[in-house]
């Protein structure tokens, strides 16, 4: 029988997975609104994340300055892949650049596989976040909380540095038109750069609480959130950072309902059903429920 | 005249080169030249949507698996289904079929589903498209998972006859060449590198984009279909993991190396697949570093997008050779 408390878990659960989805489509949307680039290896950023979280921990840090280091050290590594792999083929077609950030996306895990071993590493989860709340049947734990206030807070943020901060405004003016915004004195390589550092920080923040919530993680933990915050990202409407998050929520739920409310015997159908959403929202609004239409032949 | 004669060269030196194979090579090493054949199978039927029109799909590897699922189905045998597959329905519990016959109907199911996908698919565009067919790929390995009656789920088939040897393969392989050869030689494949170089250009003069990326798209299935069928009949035991990402990459990775717009750089890339990995495998268990492979293919594709964007063979064979043999009579004279 479907009780209260299980539908209020569910809609928890449903948050929290929205809201790393969320993150980790914001940082797509953030690179694919100024390079026209779907970024396959920006989910291989949250497992690389996780990991660099782990080793600060081991380097004998406390758990409150590895997050940020983990998150400054994901920011170079975002910004070290762009200069190595995508800048030279830029004004290229934009398939190729697709086709390299596969290539960058296998290299990442492997990378990961070979020096961290494939096995799967605990998760530390700092003494703060440990704890659970319970009322009655229904509990909720700390790094969920966190989870969600984390993911609102920073997109508050997000909201305020590009509506409020030149560099902001700059890296709007540059996903509207790149060659406009260049004559009228924008660097586009710098914001370029800067996107790339801020998709990447904001995943290597997903990663920590992907890790923290499931306990583990292992070289191929990025490949499956990372289409998945894809997805997100078109059905929200690509290049639109609220349509971007929303979209990370509809997957959240779209997922957590249908695997909780189905019966047990399709709940392994969880990873088809987001891609049904996916295929069908491309058809009736190919670009996405707050995206806006560009070019259509 | 000459193109059949040149066929006909061709045809007899490949059978002598696979009747020594067949009886010479040890078993591994035939085991991985009808791998080869495969992935070839799969890397020229790609190279007509994604090379030579622009339909860059990623779901290659699901239609694949439609094949190798229906094609083991169809030629399992009878006696052993009940005890199998306990919940076959019905329509399936008599259905058999020699195995020729069932990898053309495995090819076949799998270009039926590319027409009906192809509809609202092909709407779409370069990596909107892209990224739609990998979700045509992943709804095809989560009901293979799902579909427990028929595909026995997480376990997979196993105990299919070896019908697969390598004549079969090669035999595939040079109708898919000569099928890919045919097509882009012709009218039709101008219409559809004129798509590629420009759609609406293309539109214009009167070339109805939509049914020849479908066509490409269904025929590339096809092969797709065949490749699976043949796979499941090699290796006597399927199951959804191998029709997961990991191959999607690896037969991207082979076409893109290779060069996706010539059929000669389909399959080059699959023998240069083929061959790296029996050179690296050995280093990467002597050395215990898993992953090396796919690290080394995998910096190797981002390094020909950026220095050879166009693969390894951006012309076709043939005429990189004569124009080999042209500059070796000119040094020669001079």
């Amino acid at each position: 029988m479907v009780s209260a408390t299980y539908i209020l878990d569910l809609f928890v659960g449903s948050f929290v997975l929205g809201s790393m989805y969320a993150l980790l489509a914001i940082g797509m949307s953030i690179i694919y609104g100024i390079l026209r680039l779907i970024n396959f290896a920006h989910g291989a950023m949250l497992m690389v994340g996780a990991y660099f979280y782990i080793m600060f921990l081991a380097m004998g840090l406390d758990p409150i300055t590895s997050l940020p280091l983990s998150m400054a050290l994901g920011a170079v590594l975002g910004v070290a892949i762009d200069f190595f792999a995508y800048r030279p083929l830029r004004g290229g077609p934009e398939l190729s650049m697709l086709i390299t950030s596969l290539g960058v996306y296998i290299f990442l895990e492997n990378l990961v596989r070979i020096i961290a071993t494939p096995q799967p590493r605990v998760f530390p989860l700092p003494e703060f976040l440990k704890g659970v709340y319970r009322y009655g049947d229904f509990s909720v734990r700390v790094i969920e909380i966190f989870t969600i206030i984390s993911t609102l807070v920073l997109f508050a943020a997000l909201v305020l540095f590009f509506t409020k901060t030149k560099v902001g405004i700059a890296m709007r003016a540059t996903a509207d038109d790149l060659e406009a915004s260049v004559l009228m004195g924008i660097d586009a390589n710098r914001i370029i750069m800067i996107a790339f550092a801020l998709a990447s920080m904001v995943a290597a923040l997903t990663g920590f609480l992907w890790g923290g919530m499931y306990g583990q993680v292992d070289p191929t933990t990025g490949f499956m959130p990372g289409v998945k915050a894809f997805i997100a990202a078109v059905v929200g409407g690509i290049g639109s950072l609220t349509g971007s998050v929303l979209g990370g929520y509809i997957l959240g739920y779209a997922e957590i309902y249908s695997v909780g409310l189905l019966p047990p015997e399709y709940s392994g159908l969880r990873d088809g059903i987001s891609f049904l959403i996916l295929i069908i929202i491309l058809l009736i609004r190919p670009y996405g429920l707050f995206g806006r239409e560009v070019e259509r032949v | 005249m000459r193109d059949a004669k040149r066929m006909l060269l061709t045809t007899l030196v490949g059978a002598a080169f696979l009747l020594l194979i067949d009886n010479f090579a040890s078993g591994y090493h035939k085991y991985l030249i009808e791998l080869m054949g495969i992935y070839a199978i799969l890397t020229v039927s790609l190279g007509l949507t994604n090379g030579f029109t622009d339909v860059f799909s990623l779901g290659h590897v699901g239609f694949m698996a439609v094949g190798a699922y229906t094609a083991a189905l169809l030629t399992f045998p009878l006696e052993k289904r009940p005890s199998y597959f306990p919940e076959l329905p019905d329509i399936l519990k008599g259905a058999y079929l020699p195995y020729p016959a069932a990898l053309i109907v495995g090819g076949l199911l799998a270009a039926a589903i590319a027409l009906v996908i192809g509809f609202p698919v092909l709407r779409l565009r370069g990596h909107y498209l892209a990224v739609a067919t990998l979700g045509f790929m992943a709804v095809v390995y989560s009901l293979l998972l799902n579909l427990e009656p028929i595909t026995r789920g997480a376990l997979g088939i196993s105990g299919i006859p070896e019908y697969t040897n390598i004549w079969w393969i090669y035999l595939w392989l040079g109708i898919t060449i000569y099928v890919t050869w045919r097509i882009v030689d012709s009218y039709h494949g101008r219409a559809m590198i004129a798509i590629r170089e420009d759609s609406t250009a293309a539109q214009s003069l009167g070339i109805d984009t939509f049914r020849y990326r479908l066509m490409a798209f269904v025929i590339g299935a096809f092969f797709a279909g065949v490749a699976g069928g043949l796979y499941a009949h090699l290796i006597t035991l399927i199951d959804p993991r191998a029709f997961s990402f990991v191959l999607t990459f690896n037969v991207i990775i082979m076409l893109i190396v290779g060069g996706m717009y010539t059929i000669s750089g389909a399959w080059l890339g699959a023998v240069l697949f083929t061959v790296l990995m029996q050179v690296l495998k050995p280093v990467e268990e002597s050395t215990g570093l898993y992953g090396l492979v796919e690290l080394i293919f995998s910096a190797l594709l981002v390094a020909i997008m950026i220095y050879k964007p166009r693969g390894i063979l951006e012309e076709e064979l043939p005429a990189v050779v004569r124009r080999w043999l042209k500059a070796g009579e000119e040094s020669k004279r001079s």
